[in-house]
Order: C-alpha cells, then structure tokens, then sequence
C-alpha cells in the first residue's frame, strides 16, 4: 500500500486551539417561531409570549438546538461568524457533511438575548471511511450572553471527503 | 404534562416523536437555521454531489431530538446536554421515528438528573442520529 502523506498541513495544525474573533447573534420572538415551526414543535410556549410567561419563562424561550441568528450585514461581512482563514488541506476535499452535534446547556436563552459567541477548532483528524478519504474537524462554539454568563457549548463535527 | 423525576425509571422508554419532512419544512428549516448548503433543498445540486436525493439536514434532526425531549419534560424540567452523530442520510416524504430510553437518574449538585440515550429511526430500523442527552426534572 501506498503510503500517502497526510491531507492535514502544518498550517491546519497551526489552526488548533486558535479562539476566533467574537461574533454578535439575536435572539427575537419572530426567529423563535420561525425556528420552532420548522421542527414543528406545538407547546404554545415557542410561539405565545403570555404563555411562555406563564410557564415561567421571561419571553418565548429558544427551543433546543437554537443558539440565535448571526447579525447579517453586508458591508461588515469579514466579521460574521468569527471570520478567518480556513486553510486547504494537502489534496482538494470537494464535499462536506454535518458529522454531528452536541449542546450543552449551563443557562436559559429566550427572545430578547443576544449572545457572544467564540470557536476554535478542537481536533483535526483524517481517517479512510465509507466515503473515501475523510477529514473530520470537530469545533467547539461557547456562547455567552449580555451578562457574560456561558449560556452554551456547542460541539460541532465537520466531515469533507 | 410535565414529567417528574420520581416517575422515572432506568431502562424506560419515552413518548416517541413521528416526523416525516418535506421539501417545503426543509426550506423552512433552512431559513431558520441560516444553513443554505443547497444538497438539502436543490435536486440537481444534490446530484452533482453524488447523492441519490435531497437529505434532511443533520441539524434539524437534532432539533428533532430536541423536541423529543421537550415534548417528555414539559416546562418544569430543562435539557442541559443534547448530542447527535450523524450516521445515516434521511430522505424527504420518509418516515423519521424519534425515540429515548432513560440510560440512568440520578443527582448532582442538588438537581434531579436523567440520562438518556436518544436517536432517530429511519423506515429499515436503522439508526441515523444515534446520541445521548440529559434532562434536569422537577
């Protein structure tokens, strides 16, 4: 068997452990519903502010997997979503799948948050699979909201082939 | 419809969720989740990827997971952890069973805590987002 060198290069290495630059996401009722009507959640809380009061919640809360909307603008489009150089592996990868996700939550987010968001790239690793030749990346997402408190940690698993 | 703590138990099964998604809730989806990648909504792209169909995005059958989880505990528990690996493809217009057995209960720090092992069930049997998660209950 031919041994191939490694599709990781020194500068993907070097990209390990690196913290992005912080990134800004709303919370508001009108993502809320719109998030909790493309799972189709039906408990009234995610879509009636009367209710999610009643339940206990200071506004209608983010069902889970929801961590806000990234502020999107135009002429400050090299600051979305901590922004950097994503480095090329050694041979071209042409496709990517979503390899899994994990959420953990310390806090409550609900409409009306906006959180800070940081990542780093956790772990790179190439293995041979179903696919071929696989590179998987696994990035860890905190988010904090306006008090500074860590609300979530999202753990991402990133597959190209 | 809240479920409490001291009606749980290791090993049981909870209230599966029936999903079965169209192209139309993957647009939503994809509007919700700002995830654009055109193989979830885009037939042509999704074949020039080399995939036999649109594929349902990983995320939202996480979310499935999640309201699995929501729709158990009502409003008086919380979920603190709820993770996914992706292991197979879904397809639209095709059954998606969600499903959780109770793995453990316990307590730490005073909260009231049940594991789980949590996953969606495609029409073979087979899991395609097979994870854990944990619940706080009242």
């Amino acid at each position: 068997m031919v041994k191939q060198d490694s599709l990781i290069t020194e500068e993907m290495q070097a990209t390990i452990g690196v913290e992005s630059e912080p990134w800004t996401l709303e919370i508001d009722k009108t993502s809320v519903r719109m998030f909790a009507r493309s799972v189709g959640y039906t408990d009234p809380v995610f879509y009636d502010e009367e209710e999610a009061k009643k339940a206990g919640y200071q506004n209608l809360p983010a069902p889970a997997g929801y961590l806000g909307t990234p502020i999107f603008n135009p002429t400050r489009a090299s600051e979305a979503r901590g922004s950097r150089p994503n480095p090329e592996p050694s041979r071209p990868l042409k496709r990517m799948l979503n390899g899994g996700t994990d959420v953990e939550y310390m806090g409550q987010i609900c409409a009306g948050d906006i959180l800070t968001a940081t990542n780093h790239v956790s772990s790179i690793e190439e293995r041979q699979g179903r696919l071929g030749e696989m590179l998987i990346t696994t990035s860890k997402t905190v988010y904090k909201n306006e008090t500074g408190e860590t609300v979530a940690i999202v753990t991402g698993t990133g597959i190209r082939y | 419809m809240s479920t409490t703590w001291d009606t749980v138990s290791e090993g049981m099964e909870i209230p599966s969720l029936a999903k079965k998604c169209n192209t139309q809730q993957l647009v939503h989806w994809a509007a919700a989740s700002g995830d654009f990648y055109q193989i979830h909504y885009d037939h042509n792209f999704a074949e020039a990827t080399g995939l036999e169909n649109i594929i349902v995005h990983g995320a939202l059958k996480h979310a499935f997971l999640g309201q699995l989880l929501h729709d158990w505990i009502g409003n008086e528990g919380s979920i603190k952890k709820v993770g996914c690996s992706y292991r197979g493809m879904d397809f639209p217009d095709q059954d998606i069973q969600c499903k959780g057995i109770v793995t453990r209960k316990y307590e730490e720090n005073g909260e009231k805590l049940v594991d789980l092992e949590i996953w969606t069930e495609n029409p073979d049997g087979q899991r395609t987002s097979p994870g854990v998660a944990t619940v706080q209950l009242p």
